[in-house]
């Protein structure tokens, strides 16, 4: 069994509700966390983000200014000075499946849906310290391996072309994000 | 956080894509334990997050004046882009944090009236008693909670606009199919 040294982690959290920031706060300073970095928009976070250099980002995706889903694809710039594989959870209020998916294009390498829990939570936390996915670069897409589950027989449009062990056996992100309510 | 230096990414180029490994950067804060290590953070998150309780009616309160507010400036200037923007928000964050504060019921007629914002072709022409009804039953059923009798009352109540609510967007939308396919596709949230 293993468990998260969550004193050596530094997180930054992303949520203009001042509410959800104590609570999640509340969380990690339980678990463990001393370095909880706060953010109320999109555009702060960023510049926190290159500041802090976090191990994990938790964000909300409704805000003001820039959203969510327009900083986890700031983050993830292959080109950028920053480091653009820092995980990305997105805990939101947004609970339709093509939001999974939108997110999921975006980089978001986990999707929390609201209300937050402890355990849904330190789950994604888990998942994405023990269980990273290689990143995958593509012409309009830079970010954790989109594949969780098997379909070798899949030949639409978005097949990857040239390679011989494509598919990532775990769980997708619609059930991960089913799994914690 | 010790963080992987540029040599430790591998990258492995295909015809259509690259795939970028590189070594575990946290892996360092992985520590193997007894199965019967008693420490449990998810039950001492749980305990430090029941101890906020005392303040979720206070945050509560906040959030659903923040609505009134939101719908009192269109209801005197009408909708623009920041009012609509800012009735969304507030009703999303009821949705979203209603039920961590209490108020289960609240939180589905706080998504009842997100769909609509979202999904109502023209905001003007929504019925004004719509977002009323939504806002009155949210504030109705916040101030209401402490009463047992209130519960199920407030969950029928939730149930109930939202019926409407959907009867509203399958309508105006019958004609838009994408934004039909979306309304009657089911939340991965369970229905509260």
């Amino acid at each position: 069994m293993f468990r998260i040294d969550f004193n050596k982690l530094r997180f930054l959290v992303c949520d203009d509700n001042p509410h959800m920031r104590r609570i999640l706060r509340t969380l990690l300073h339980s678990f463990g966390a001393r370095e909880v970095y706060e953010a109320e928009d999109g555009a702060t976070a960023l510049e926190m983000y290159s500041h802090y250099v976090p191990d994990i980002v938790i964000t909300d995706w409704a805000m003001p200014i820039f959203d969510g889903l327009e900083l986890a694809q700031m983050i993830r710039q292959p080109e950028s000075k920053g480091n653009p594989y820092a995980p990305i959870i997105m805990l939101t209020g947004h609970s339709e499946k093509r939001r999974v998916t939108v997110a999921r294009d975006a980089g978001v390498t986990e999707f929390l849906a609201k209300p937050i829990s402890a355990k849904g939570l330190y789950q994604r936390i888990l998942n994405v310290v023990a269980s990273p996915r290689p990143f995958i670069k593509t012409k309009t897409y830079f970010g954790p391996d989109r594949r969780r589950n098997i379909n070798s027989a899949y030949m639409g449009p978005e097949r990857r072309v040239g390679e011989k062990h494509e598919v990532l056996q775990q769980p997708s992100l619609l059930d991960k994000a089913r799994s914690s309510i | 956080m010790a963080k992987n230096s540029a040599r430790d990414i591998e990258i492995t180029a295909f015809a259509t894509h690259q795939i970028i490994t590189q070594p575990n950067p946290l892996r360092s804060v992985l520590r193997r334990v007894e199965e019967k290590d008693m420490d449990d953070p998810v039950g001492r998150a749980e305990q430090a997050l029941a101890g906020l309780a005392g303040e979720f009616k206070d945050w509560m309160a906040t959030e659903i004046n923040r609505l009134s507010a939101a719908y009192v400036a269109i209801r005197h200037g009408g909708f623009t882009k920041d009012r609509r923007d800012e009735l969304f928000r507030a009703a999303h964050d009821i949705k979203g944090d209603a039920a961590t504060f209490g108020y289960p019921a609240a939180a589905g007629v706080a998504e009842s009236l997100c769909r609509v914002i979202e999904h109502a072709p023209d905001l003007e022409k929504v019925p004004a008693e719509l977002f009323t009804h939504h806002i009155n039953a949210i504030l109705a059923i916040v101030h209401e909670n402490t009463k047992l009798d209130s519960i199920s009352v407030s969950a029928e109540l939730s149930r109930r606009l939202r019926k409407v609510a959907d009867d509203y967007l399958a309508d105006v939308n019958r004609d838009r199919p994408e934004h039909l396919e979306v309304i009657l596709a089911p939340s991965i949230a369970p229905a509260g």
